[in-house]
């Protein structure tokens, strides 16, 4: 024991000399763990959140019924149902306007809830009857009570009702207020009326379901996998991506770090062997060092992620809401695995970053061989090897995009396209610089570029990573601004009204119609409808669209049939939005049937249209046909369209005259501002993300200028000795520097809109459902040149500045000790 | 002196009919052809020969750095070609002072540490023995500094003390003057020498230099793979 | 005046009625049977019963429960257990309220023993809906699935023919009730007082049923015949504190007599016991305290307690001497209020079969 730490002192003794490589090694280290573990807290809050809102009262780990119809169904259901031995507990849901907030509102029956719905409230001992009986309590989460800004024991006012008095459950998910059912039931006015039964686990015997509902109740079996699970799970493996990004490259750092350390202390390696420490004590004692450093800069690496996460978490929960609905807390709460797994990928990354030096220092000959050693061959036999794995992982990317077939696929050919990049560059750069060789004429020219090829190996591992930041980083600006840019137009057309009002109830809605009837200014009233049923066992929303000019005119289709509005009249035809089109592999032409309540609804498909940014698929069809085949949906939106002068007056007399708030009645520009600001939190992440890599690179090249400034000097020495000023020597490294990364750049610029067109084509494509049209923004390639050069010239300017100020006696001293 | 190796009498070293060959392109070359060798407690010995004729190959052997292909290597009562490459490992460590051509010091330890470093790897750090050590090779003003802030008759100090630090029964040395000019030389084996003495261990010095070979009590002389 | 006790032994399982909620998810159990009785109906002497009306609810007392026991037996002279109890319990004072704001609560326990097995299950929902609830006439006792109802013509005097079913997981049972005997007032003409502490029920029973049915355990039917009792029970009056549980017996005699037996057992030790004897002709003999001896046997242990399973019974004024051993020593009610519940058979002085309950251990 004694022996190894002293062995460990010796080794540890480097790095106090060498705090630079030392930093280099810990930043590494920290940015590797810390943006991995940053994206995994945000990933792990999400899901958490998931989890909480599919365990309760009937989310999709409990076995349900719901109505076929999709609406509501009778009491005397669930009653009869007990009674014939199925242990189904009633649940209502609804929505509610708590001061000016529409809230989640669901009524549960403690007593015949399942014990296996996780998650519920427990209402103990004398709660039950505080909760069962009138004014009952209105349970709700904590956050949700912030948000609402109510104190526990308050009784807030909705639809003109007072509320039961709030009360806290720190488990409850947020954003729904839970009430015993009778409450809900005088609350959502929909007396003995229920929104589905939650079937228990309790075995027994039962009667057939059709022998007691008919065909009124359906039966929805328990899935382990939440609706918001499936439908983020694009998101999150976006952001896994990027993490797992981040992580490489700075995991590309510890490795150059740990190899120049390696390299470095080779002599004292085989002095401590020769000295008497065993082979199997040093590698010991060398992976003690390693995981040691590990667990230092895992740890600041946590706490470095715990504040990107905390820092990212707003724009996150902002876009699952916006996207998918998904209630997240706004606050971090974290598990203790996610500490122990960021320790552990922060030693395991270490490790793997270390490998090839700890297999070298593991077969390291005792005796030093004496060939001097050949740069030159050993080089090009490097670049060979490498660029032959490059072609493999061109190879491979090339079979993944031609047999791959989900969204891991498209990512994997993302991984293989940047790695083989990658992998090339060395060789890349070795071609340019050797064609500048062969074109120089002056002696310091030609030495310019031998001696940039020299440093290949030594920068390539930064450069890489470079690459890799940088063509990330122009792939995804790329991909943002094209959405961006599709995004707006498809918005105009698809805003198609002016006013867009949703009226409380079906009566409502038909006073409202009336009386703008009577308005002038109102050049037409266009109702809308919705309906939710299923299609090849996903859900999927019926669009209602009157029959009217606006829609033929903006409404736009991606693909379709002639006359395909008019096709649309008799309520046989259908436009499909491109996901389901995708999913279902529908063309123009094909038919499907739709569950609607009186048996299936086939429809001809005839017309294909985009629908960014909707999670679920959906089909439009007539307005007047769907509220024939779904007679139960509520009517109650409808779009105007109004000359814009007079839209301002016309809102606040509706606000005035039928109690809209702003959530109800809304003009095209509010609508088009609030999809335009959710849609831009969307990538706000992905951005974030997305500087920080470009930083993270940045430090890599800065790291591996200051190494490899310290072992140049012998290199430059001889050049200061025949007589060229410190000062040029500088200017000459920098030069070479910025030449290098230049041309790293404008080998990432392809490389980069390549990956955009695999983002847009390949992953939005699996993730989303939808392909966008691919534009290329010369601006923002030069622009991102620009930090590029920006960032190589930070990073060399640190050890060129050294250079310029070094004391002769430093160069003198390289002849004295160097042989 | 206290927790040195024991006193040997007799000799420390035994070598007999040593070999070894190295493959090179192909062609096998024998370097040794049966080497038998001698060296007793407090004995110091030359190994002078041509360049390429093993002298620092048979050194290596007897370090247990390299294995040979025959023969054998007794050090006090161990037979080194028998040991394991951790039990040769600890052999170093406890019972053999190296001293290279090349100081072979370690950059990022202090004069002071590196001195210690293999007696307190070896577990018997004896600070009155590494003060008379100090002392002896006049490194007192040095002790802070690191080994790139030495001259090379300093390294070479040093690395003679890191190696009698753990007092042991043999010290071999490659080469150690070869970077020194004449009279460093000549002071630092004068020091060896003395120090040699002063610890009884035995000592085994290749060099090419006839004139430094002939300060020591015996030379032999390594000619066609064996001594002559 | 002595079966009085009753009331304490019912009055606990009823209160279980919400501390057997544990069973869902309200993770606690129910401590409300300690709150004062308040705002509920008093039990008074005095009372007239009138059949059919008190066969159904008096929501106005705060617990109330409908409770049948039956010793059967199968064509090879097997023998079993059927236990079919409705527990009612109001969680607020007042009249009914309609729909979902109904604050009675129901709670339904079934048990099949048989010599090597004892299966049970329970049920809990709200009034108010129509998931459980008593209607008097026809009579109709119904938790979920399970029932006990009237058969046409009933008779309001006997409360006979009724049709008992119940199911749980692993058994099921269906059972025809008759009796040709009224049903019988325990206590003073149906005011059951707890003599210390002037807390009553009021209480009638039905010793004199037959049965005749089919009971299935593990998908297996089996024809069974038998003899079984019922106890009607109402009030709103709280357990005495120091009681810590009690023992119950029904016993019927192979001479046609019916017992009913129970000590309840107190903190000070000073048990008190309490029976009616009931013979073929109607007649009813109260037995007090003094008058019976209860002494255990054998124990045995169940989720670490120690359960009296055998016992000696003497009560010397009616020369009786028996050992009452159960059909199956592991008949436990594993429900959110766990009990001892069984059929036994007694030999010594009389011979007979019967039901014993066993609580507070």
């Amino acid at each position: 024991m004694k022996r190894a730490l002293w062995t460990l002192a010796v080794l540890l003794s480097h790095w106090r000399r060498h705090p630079m490589q030392l930093a280099t090694l810990l930043i590494g280290l920290i940015s590797a763990t810390a943006l991995w573990s940053g994206v995994q807290a945000l990933n792990q809050q999400a899901r958490t959140s998931y989890d909480r809102a599919a365990a309760t009262f009937g989310g999709t780990r409990t076995a349900m019924l719901v109505a076929s119809s999709g609406a509501t169904f009778p009491q005397r259901l669930f009653v009869d149902l007990r009674r014939a031995g199925w242990p189904v507990s009633p649940v209502l849901e609804g929505r509610i306007q708590i001061e000016g907030r529409s809230v989640r509102l669901l009524g549960i029956e403690p007593v015949t809830l399942p014990t296996e719905v996780g998650n519920a409230p427990t209402i103990g001992k004398a709660g039950l009857q505080s909760f069962m009986t009138p004014p009952g309590e209105m349970l709700v989460a904590p956050e949700t009570l912030a948000d609402l800004k109510l104190a526990e024991g308050a009784r807030a006012e909705a639809n003109g009702a007072l509320l039961p008095p709030l009360r806290v459950q720190p488990n409850l998910v947020p954003g729904v207020l839970v009430v015993d059912i009778g409450i809900a039931q005088n609350l959502l006015k929909m007396p003995d009326q229920l929104t589905r039964l939650l079937i228990g686990k309790a075995v027994g015997k039962r009667a057939p379901l059709e022998s007691i509902a008919g065909d009124k109740l359906r039966l929805i079996e328990p899935d382990a996998e939440t609706d918001l699970e499936r439908l983020t799970d694009s998101f999150h493996l976006n952001l896994t991506a990027f993490g797992l990004l981040s992580f490489f490259v700075g995991l590309f750092i510890v490795n150059s770090a740990i190899g120049l350390a390696f390299e470095q202390r080779l002599p004292t390696l085989r002095t401590l062997r020769a000295c008497g420490v065993s082979a199997r004590m040093l590698n010991g004692v060398l992976v003690l060092e390693l995981v040691s450093l590990a667990l230092i800069a895992g740890l600041i690496g946590l706490v470095c992620g715990y504040f990107i996460a905390g820092a990212l978490l707003p724009d996150v929960a902002a876009s699952l809401r916006g996207l998918y609905g998904a209630q997240i807390p706004g606050h971090l709460t974290l598990k203790p695995q996610w500490w122990i797994a960021g320790i552990a990928i922060s030693i395991l990354g270490a490790l793997a970053a270390a490998a090839t030096s700890l297999t070298k220092a593991l077969r390291l000959p005792l005796l030093a061989t004496a060939q001097p050693f050949a740069w030159q061959q050993a080089q090009r036999r490097w670049l060979t090897y490498q660029s032959a794995l490059a072609l493999a992982a061109f190879a491979a990317a090339g079979g993944l995009l031609w047999f791959g077939d989900s969204l891991m696929s498209g990512f994997a050919v993302l991984a293989a396209l940047m790695l083989g990049a990658a992998l090339i560059l060395p060789m890349f750069l070795e071609i340019v610089l050797s064609i500048g060789q062969r074109r120089a004429r002056a002696p310091l020219g030609i030495w310019f570029w031998a001696d940039s090829r020299q440093q290949l190996s030594g920068l390539s591992l930064a450069l890489m990573a470079l690459l890799l930041a940088l063509s990330v980083n122009v792939g995804v600006s790329t991909m943002v601004e094209s959405f961006s840019r599709t995004f707006l137009v498809w918005l105009d057309g698809r805003l198609a009204a002016d006013v867009y009002i949703n009226a409380a109830n079906d009566e409502q809605a038909h006073e409202i119609m009336a009386w703008l009837r009577e308005r002038p200014e109102v050049e037409a009233i266009l109702p809308g409808g919705r309906a939710d049923t299923q299609l090849v066992g996903a859900p999927i929303e019926v669009l209602g669209l009157p029959d009217h000019a606006i829609y033929r005119d903006n409404w736009p289709l991606l693909q379709s049939a002639d006359n395909a509005w008019i096709k649309l009249r008799p309520g046989d035809a259908a436009l499909v939005s491109e996901q389901l089109a995708r999913r279902l592999h529908l063309s123009i032409g094909d038919r499907i049937g739709v569950p609607a309540p009186g048996g299936n609804w086939t429809l001809n498909v005839v017309g294909i249209y985009a629908d960014y940014g909707n999670p679920k698929g959906q089909i439009a069809v007539n307005f007047a046909a769907l509220t024939r085949r779904f007679p139960e949906i509520p009517l109650t939106r409808m779009g105007l369209r109004v000359a814009s002068p007079k839209i301002p007056a016309l809102i606040s007399a509706l606000q005035e005259k039928f109690g809209l708030d702003d959530r109800n009645v809304a003009d095209q520009a509010t609508m088009k501002a609030e999809s335009t600001r959710i849609f831009n939190r969307t990538f706000s992440v992905t951005a974030a993300l997305n500087a920080f890599t470009l930083g993270v690179a940045g430090v890599a090249l800065l790291t591996s200028l200051l190494t490899l400034a310290n072992s140049r000097l012998p290199q430059l020495a001889p050049l200061w000795a025949i007589g060229i000023t410190r000062r040029r020597l500088a200017v000459i490294e920098l030069l070479k520097t910025m030449s290098v990364a230049l041309i790293t750049t404008i080998f990432a610029l392809p490389l980069g809109l390549l990956v955009a067109w695999c983002l847009l084509a390949i992953v939005n494509v699996k993730a989303f459902g939808w392909r966008l049209p691919f534009h290329v923004f010369p601006l923002q390639l030069l622009w991102l040149t620009g930090v590029a050069m920006a960032a190589a010239l930070a990073a060399s300017a640190l050890p060129v500045i050294r250079l310029a100020r070094m004391q002769p006696a430093s160069l003198i001293r390289i002849f004295a000790n160097e042989r | 002196m206290t927790n040195g190796n024991p006193k040997v009498t007799g000799p420390v070293l035994q070598v007999a009919g040593l070999t070894k060959s190295y493959r090179t392109a192909g062609e096998e070359i024998a370097v040794l052809r049966g080497v038998n060798l001698t060296v007793a407690a407090g004995e110091t010995v030359a190994l002078t020969g041509e360049s390429g004729s093993g002298k620092s190959t048979l050194l290596h052997l007897i370090a247990g750095l390299d294995a040979a292909d025959g023969g054998e290597i007794r050090l006090a009562d161990a037979q080194v070609c028998e040991l394991s490459d951790a039990d040769r490992a600890e052999m170093r460590r406890d019972r053999l002072g190296l001293v290279f051509q090349q100081f072979n010091l370690i950059p990022s330890l202090t004069v002071d540490d590196n001195l210690a470093f293999q007696s307190r790897i070896a577990g018997r750090h004896d600070m009155a023995w590494h003060n008379e050590l100090v002392e002896r090779l006049g490194l007192g003003r040095l002790l802070k500094r690191y080994p790139e802030q030495l001259s090379g008759g300093q390294q070479q100090r040093v690395a003679i003390g890191r190696a009698l630090a753990i007092k042991p029964l043999l010290l071999l040395a490659d080469e150690p003057t070869g970077n020194l000019d004449e009279d460093t030389a000549d002071e630092v084996l004068a020091l060896a020498r003395d120090l040699v003495a002063r610890s009884g261990c035995g000592f085994l010095m290749v060099t090419h230099s006839a004139r430094l070979a002939a300060t020591l009590d015996r030379q032999v002389n390594l000619h066609a793979g064996v001594i002559a | 005046m002595n079966a009085s006790g009753l009331i304490t032994r019912r009055g606990v399982v009823g209160g279980a009625v919400l501390a057997g909620l544990g069973g869902t998810a309200l993770a606690q159990g129910f401590a409300g049977l300690s709150e004062s009785a308040e705002g509920f109906a008093p039990v008074v002497p005095g009372r007239t019963f009138a059949f059919p009306a008190d066969h159904g609810p008096h929501p106005e007392f705060r617990i109330e429960w409908w409770y049948v026991t039956a010793n059967l037996i199968d064509a090879n002279g097997g023998a079993y257990g059927a236990q079919w109890t409705l527990f009612r319990q109001a969680i607020a004072a007042g009249g009914p309220r309609e729909g979902w704001a109904n604050q009675q609560i129901w709670m339904g326990h079934a048990a099949v023993t048989r010599q090597d097995i004892h299966r049970f299950a329970q049920a809990f929902a709200r009034g108010g809906v129509g998931q459980a609830g008593v209607e008097a006439q026809p009579f109709h006792a119904w938790i979920d699935a399970w029932e006990m109802r009237g058969l046409d013509p009933v008779s309001d005097e006997n409360i006979a023919p009724l049709e008992l079913k119940a199911s749980g997981a692993d058994f099921s049972y269906t059972l025809r009730l008759g009796a040709l005997r009224p049903l019988v007032l325990q206590g003073d003409g149906g005011y059951s007082r707890k003599s210390l502490r002037e807390q009553a029920s009021y209480y009638y029973s039905q010793p004199h049923y037959t049965a005749k049915g089919i009971l299935t355990v593990d998908d297996r039917p089996v024809d069974v015949t038998g003899m079984a009792w019922l106890d009607r029970e109402w009030s709103s009056q709280p357990l005495a504190s120091d009681q810590s549980g009690w023992d119950w017996l029904s016993l019927h005699f192979n001479s046609g007599d019916k017992l009913m037996l129970y000590r309840m057992r107190q903190a000070d030790g000073q048990h008190y016991g309490s029976g009616k004897w009931i013979a073929p002709d109607g007649t009813a003999e109260q037995l007090a305290s003094a008058d019976i001896m209860m002494t255990p046997l054998i124990f045995t242990e169940i989720e670490k307690r120690k359960i009296p399973t055998t016992w000696r019974i003497a009560i010397p004024r009616m020369a009786l001497s028996i050992e009452c051993s159960p059909l199956n020593a592991r008949s436990w009610m594993g429900t959110s209020f766990p009990y001892w519940e069984g059929p036994i058979s007694f030999a010594g002085s009389h011979t007979g079969l019967g039901y014993l309950e066993m609580t507070g251990y």
